[in-house]
């Protein structure tokens, strides 16, 4: 075919910038396991949300005034005046939350397949950086709108770098500009918030990327796919992540926007959860309101620190419960990486730690009671006891052996052949032939299938059969 | 033409020298690219001293008072308050404030000049909430321990009226006590100490 002037034009391009080496390396030529389930979903969400945020804070950017003074009223100016401002900023809020949620999932799921494990381990520290760095992000963007929460959260927050000894009190007066909370604090938490972190939280998503296309994906049943390849040198399990995954990852993405557009419209507050109640007034330094408690996805954390009564010691326990996710890859002394071949102690030691984190997470959305401060250390154990034991707990697992591919080393063809051999073999196990042969009739009815039978004793063998198969998978 | 190749001690110092003035170079740089962010002078010009009336404080009655951006409480306690704090000492973490903030003129039991009148910054040692003033005796919700006090929402942190710590509780110290004197009986000056010779 004669090139055409697209052609042309689309190879000079081509010659000067490797877009389509870039789309192929990293898309259509990139095996990804091919058994990703459910759980594979929330790192394309998680992108899906970075874009969501930084286009509506854009927006958001064109009508907000970062001045103690102008804030909470710029808030609700963009709600009430700007032309589907309240979307925009429902959009954003939302959407803050949104984040937490598929970034929690996404580490759980991280936690369960063993994804941290060797050579995965890097991708997991960038991971925990981008989750640190998603968190300062959150908290300084919620000090923005100039609400009681804002301000008396990030007094809060503040407050804890003053723990540290010695450095404590001028470092918290370095980061707040003044003497309490204010305008000076304000407007560096809007630099933050709009140009240096979502600088850094872009960088991470590309390292965390580039990692995990180095490597390889992990996958639910924690084998490395690149371990058997196919005479062409793909992984046997592994298939292009495009177009198989990016349209699995539509569908996911198609689902998610239906609970993000149903809390957007019908329920933006989440019944204080999303955006609390005592932020809709504006920032007081004279009085904290009766109850304050952070944003739902930092509770789990706060938990921890009201728990220890002890200022110094109550921080280092919430920056502890941080670390040790980093050291996870090191904690972790089992080989086996997937729950599906692992021992009953870790999904039992897993459970208990998901069942502490939300406990932890509901009460540090609660007020301090007595009883709440004695759960709130029970869970704070269990939390750390997850990881601290793990060394010792994940030695004595009973793992159950992993296979080696997903595949059995035939060729589809060969087994469809195999299988089509076996037919007459299993015909004849199942029927028998009619006593009485039929004479009458169409000749074409008179092959040997028409003269038989089904035959009782045969099918009950082959049930047989099945079900001891059926029960030697299970076990 | 030099042809005896390449020296490559040469090169390695060239190298060295380089990284180390550029690390200099950077350090230097670092420094008003970090300090700008501390308090600027505005800031810190704006902590002025605040004259307050209290002849008009009931007994009882708490008011507050914006001092460089802080509340600061000013608390006329009853006798039966002052009666009460003599009798928490075993229940203090540190009840004769010998590691908490405050002037030396408010360096004793109840923590003021005046016995009566009672002068904090409203802000937990902890983490910087404001606490409630909750002067009743044993409500439902803090339970039969309580004498009356500040209790912190945020953490949990107890407080008697002359805001001494309780011990158990996230506070590490007692509240602060900001340097304030008398100019007369019914007015006082918060942030000058009532040592100092006015020049």
């Amino acid at each position: 075919m004669k090139p055409t002037r697209l052609n042309a034009c689309g190879d000079w391009v081509l010659d000067r910038f490797p877009v389509t080496k870039f789309w192929n390396e990293h898309m259509a030529h990139y095996y990804a396991p091919k058994n990703f389930n459910f759980w594979y979903f929330f790192g394309s969400l998680a992108l899906l949300v970075l874009v969501n945020q930084i286009i509506t804070g854009i927006l958001l950017t064109m009508n907000y005034k970062p001045d103690a003074k102008l804030a909470f009223d710029s808030i609700e100016y963009i709600m009430r005046d700007v032309p589907w401002g309240w979307l925009v900023r429902y959009m954003h809020s939302t959407g803050a939350s949104a984040f937490f949620i598929v970034i929690y999932l996404h580490m759980f799921r991280g936690i369960m397949y063993g994804s941290f494990k060797h050579p995965r381990e890097l991708i997991w520290i960038f991971g925990m950086l981008l989750f640190v760095a998603l968190m300062a992000e959150a908290f300084m963007g919620y000090l923005l709108p100039w609400g009681q929460m804002s301000y008396w959260g990030a007094q809060v927050i503040i407050s804890l770098f003053s723990a540290i000894p010695v450095i404590g009190d001028d470092l918290s007066l370095w980061i707040r500009g003044d003497y309490v909370i204010a305008d000076a604090t304000l407007n560096r938490f809007f630099a933050f918030h709009v140009i240096a972190v979502p600088l850094v939280l872009v960088m991470l998503v590309f390292m965390h990327i580039v990692a995990l296309h180095e490597v390889g994906s992990n996958n639910p049943d924690g084998i490395e796919i690149k371990e058997s390849k196919d005479p062409w040198g793909h992984p046997v399990d592994g298939i292009p992540f495009h177009p198989y995954y990016t349209v699995k990852d539509i569908v996911g993405v198609a689902v998610f926007l239906l609970f993000f557009a149903t809390v957007i419209f019908y329920m933006p507050e989440m019944g204080g959860y999303f955006l609390e109640h005592a932020n809709f007034i504006p920032a007081d330094p004279m009085k904290t309101p009766e109850h304050i408690a952070p944003v739902w996805y930092f509770t789990p954390f706060y938990s921890v620190l009201r728990a220890i009564p002890d200022k110094f010691a109550g921080v280092i326990a919430m920056g502890g419960s941080i670390v040790v996710l980093f050291l996870l890859p090191w904690l972790d002394r089992c080989p086996v990486k997937s729950i599906r071949y692992r021992g009953g102690i870790f999904k039992k030691a897993l459970f208990l730690f998901v069942v502490s984190f939300i406990a932890l997470g509901y009460l540090g959305t609660q007020p301090v009671t007595p009883v709440a401060t004695i759960l709130a250390r029970l869970f704070t154990t269990i939390y750390f006891g997850f990881f601290l034991l793990m060394p010792i707990y994940t030695r004595w697992e009973k793992t159950k052996p992993v296979p080696k591919s997903l595949t059995k080393d035939h060729s589809l063809e060969e087994q469809l052949h195999a299988i089509e051999e076996q037919i007459p073999a299993f015909i004849d196990e199942i029927t028998e032939i009619k006593p009485v042969a039929t004479e009458i009739g169409h000749p074409a009815f008179k092959s040997s299938f028409f003269n038989r039978r089904p035959n009782p004793v045969g099918i009950k063998n082959v049930a047989t059969r099945l079900a001891k198969k059926l029960i030697e998978s299970l076990d | 033409m030099n042809n005896k190749g390449v020296d490559k001690s040469k090169r390695q110092f060239l190298t060295s020298a380089l990284t180390v003035v550029g690390a200099v170079g950077s350090g230097y740089l670092a420094i008003p690219f970090l300090a700008q962010m501390q308090p600027s002078v505005k800031a810190m010009a704006a902590g002025a001293p605040v004259e307050v009336d209290i002849s008009k404080i009931e007994t009882g009655q708490l008011i507050r008072v914006a001092w460089r951006g802080k509340p600061v409480w000013i608390l006329n306690r009853t006798p039966e308050v002052l009666a009460t704090l003599k009798t928490l000492d075993s229940e203090l973490r540190d009840p004769l404030s010998n590691e908490s903030d405050q002037p030396p003129s408010s360096k004793n039991p109840g923590r003021s000049i005046k016995p009566e009148i009672f002068v904090a910054v409203g802000l937990c040692t902890h983490l910087g909430c404001s606490p409630t003033f909750r002067p009743e005796i044993a409500p439902n919700d803090l339970g039969e321990q309580w004498k009356g006090g500040f209790f912190c929402p945020c953490h949990g942190s107890w407080f008697d009226l002359a805001g001494r710590v309780y011990r158990g509780v996230p506070a590490p110290s007692n509240l602060e006590i900001p340097p304030y004197r008398y100019i007369t009986d019914t007015r006082i000056i918060v942030g000058e100490a009532s040592e100092e010779k006015k020049a």
